[in-house]
């Protein structure tokens, strides 16, 4: 079992609605996949951003893809044009995500190094 | 079998031009529609109107219009955007003029109004609707007395018509991000109002090419380093079959990557409930979607399917929300965090005694947590430099004007090699946003698409 920051093994995007941000975070299989089902729970993500987001963090999954999207709402001090953040669109809600840690097995991170990208999700 | 080619021209107000021409050149495409708009720039749009009537639209538009009228007649291209913002006609007046001005004629510029409600607040109010906000509850009251701007989010039928009265551009306010991209597709294929999978498909492929290139390779969180051409990215083109389904590619020598890995992070981006996106044509399900890559810089998009279509439309209002007023100042090594801090205690310590009090003070430290919050790590003791950015909010730009002149005299008087100060800039309005929902009816019942021709 190895501690990896999401940043190794995953994809994120975030955007912004209001004063809504919403972070997508991509599994590279569906080995990983799981492994993010059971580990980022929308209560250790409420965790993660504790500080920039206060309100409900609501998962939505989608095995089509292999993706989690987590809704965090007031997440932008009011939105994107009364915020005074400098960040106020919530643009590296998605890189700040990645710096999460999970645990991992071993042989999958060796998969994933051996893997050819996918032909289709 | 017939297949409907659309390119992708705009993600935001300000977004180059180029993209769009070489698509335009090279993109063997039928469509080119843009998406202009964001919240926050129907703000600006506001702001330019009060000090011209005639303005109010995005302001590139001509420049926009100068690019590609040539290539119109030539590759029989339509143009759909919605530019206009918050003056349609303005916008549809400023793309007639440019036309004219190029020489071009037999060019007909249709225009779709309606979906400014802000003068009508006291009907929908007089109907008894409730102008809750839809994210928080609460009662529409304490904003009413300082709207800026009321628009209905509506989609792609009224632009359909434009295209069935024989528009070769259509411009419109505030028709949603995707409504420019499904239009043609419900023109060209006939699509029923109830074929709900194929308006979805039509609606996610918007999707997938309304932030121009953040699907094929912009802003992407994978292995961007591999990404070629950032200075000459590829903006998105679909190739769409009747049944709805698509390809997603780009101009070959254009920069950019087009791949499931570089598709499905878009495929998520401004969404909420995957497997209910809604919009006025169609609730959109994304959760048995399906990529392909099938060549290289070519996605195939299949399984999108879709729901009824929604009774209420939303629709977003500005309202004035005081000002912000920003400083940022830099120090360097040794110590630099060490200083900066400073500097913020000494400021707030003279707020206090001056008796400056605003509705929020805040500080980052550029470089260390400015963009990261509580989550930045901790290694500020090296930092080679920070800069120091503290915002007020106060109700009046006077006041928010105050807070700046504190900070030069620290240039001597505080902790040692305080620099890059750019300047006391002007303060900057803030808008909150207000989001409600009308019933379809009371906003589709007043839409309107003329045509004019020059």
């Amino acid at each position: 079992m190895a501690i990896v920051k999401l940043k190794d093994i995953a994809q994120s995007r975030s955007g912004d609605k209001g004063n809504i941000v919403n972070v997508g975070v991509f599994a590279p299989n569906q080995a990983i996949y799981q492994v993010f089902l059971e580990q980022l729970t929308p209560e250790k993500v409420k965790e993660h951003f504790a500080g920039l987001v206060k309100g409900e963090v609501v998962r939505y999954e989608l095995p089509n893809i292999f993706a989690l999207n987590f809704v965090c709402k007031e997440a932008l001090d009011g939105g994107g044009s009364s915020s005074t953040r400098l960040d106020n669109l919530g643009k590296c809600f998605g890189s700040n995500m990645l710096r999460l840690e999970i645990e991992v097995d071993d042989y999958l991170l060796k998969d994933l190094n051996n893997e050819v990208s996918n032909h289709a999700i | 079998m017939k297949k409907v080619r659309i390119g992708a021209a705009q993600g935001f107000y300000g977004d180059t031009i180029e993209p769009a021409v070489a698509t335009a050149e090279k993109g063997n495409v039928q469509y080119i529609c843009f998406d202009a708009l964001a919240e926050l720039t129907m703000a600006i749009l506001v702001k330019d109107k009060r000090k011209n009537e005639n303005a109010g639209f995005t302001k590139d538009i001509g420049l926009q219009m100068r690019a590609l009228l040539p290539y119109l007649k030539e590759k029989r291209i339509k143009l759909l955007t919605n530019g206009g913002g918050i003056n349609p006609v303005g916008a549809q007046r400023e793309i007639l003029r440019v036309a004219k001005e190029m020489g071009i004629n037999d060019l007909k510029v249709a225009v779709v109004t309606g979906d400014n409600v802000l003068d009508r607040i006291p009907e929908f109010e007089e109907k008894g609707y409730n102008l809750n906000h839809i994210d928080t509850g609460e009662g529409i009251e304490q904003v009413k007395d300082r709207l800026e701007f009321a628009n209905a989010y509506i989609g792609a039928r009224p632009i359909v018509r434009a295209l069935e009265q024989g528009a070769d551009i259509v411009v419109t306010g505030r028709t949603t991000d995707t409504a420019q991209f499904l239009a043609p597709l419900i023109y060209e294929f006939g699509w029923g109002e109830e074929e709900w999978d194929k308006l979805a498909s039509g609606v996610f492929m918007g999707h997938l090419l309304e932030c121009s290139a953040q699907s094929t390779g912009g802003n992407f969180s994978g292995n961007w380093q591999d990404i070629e051409g950032f200075d000459r990215m590829g903006y998105p083109i679909a190739e769409v079959s009747e049944n709805g389904e698509f390809v997603i590619s780009k101009v070959e020598d254009r920069g950019g990557l087009v791949t499931i890995d570089t598709v499905k992070e878009q495929m998520l981006y401004e969404i909420h409930d995957p497997s209910a996106y809604l919009t006025p044509d169609v609730i959109v399900d994304l959760t048995n979607v399906r990529l392909e890559n099938i060549g290289p810089n070519q996605v195939r998009v299949t399984g999108t399917r879709g729901k009824p279509r929604p009774d209420s439309l939303k629709v977003v209002m500005g309202y004035e929300d005081g000002y912000a007023g920003q400083v940022i100042v830099g120090f360097s090594w040794p110590d630099a965090m060490q200083k900066a801090r400073k500097v913020d205690e000494v400021i707030r310590i003279q707020l206090e005694r001056n008796g400056l009090r605003y509705q929020e003070v805040r500080t980052d430290f550029m470089g260390y947590n400015a963009l990261s919050g509580p989550l930045a790590h901790e290694n500020e003791s090296e930092l080679n430099e920070v800069f120091l950015r503290m915002v007020v909010k106060a109700k009046t730009k006077q006041e928010a004007a105050k807070f700046s002149r504190l900070f030069p005299p620290l240039a001597l008087n505080g902790p040692p090699s305080m620099s890059g100060f750019s300047g006391n800039s002007a303060p900057r309005a803030l808008l909150g946003m207000w989001s409600t929902l009308i019933p379809r009816e009371d906003i589709e019942a007043n839409l309107k698409v003329e045509v004019a021709e020059v």
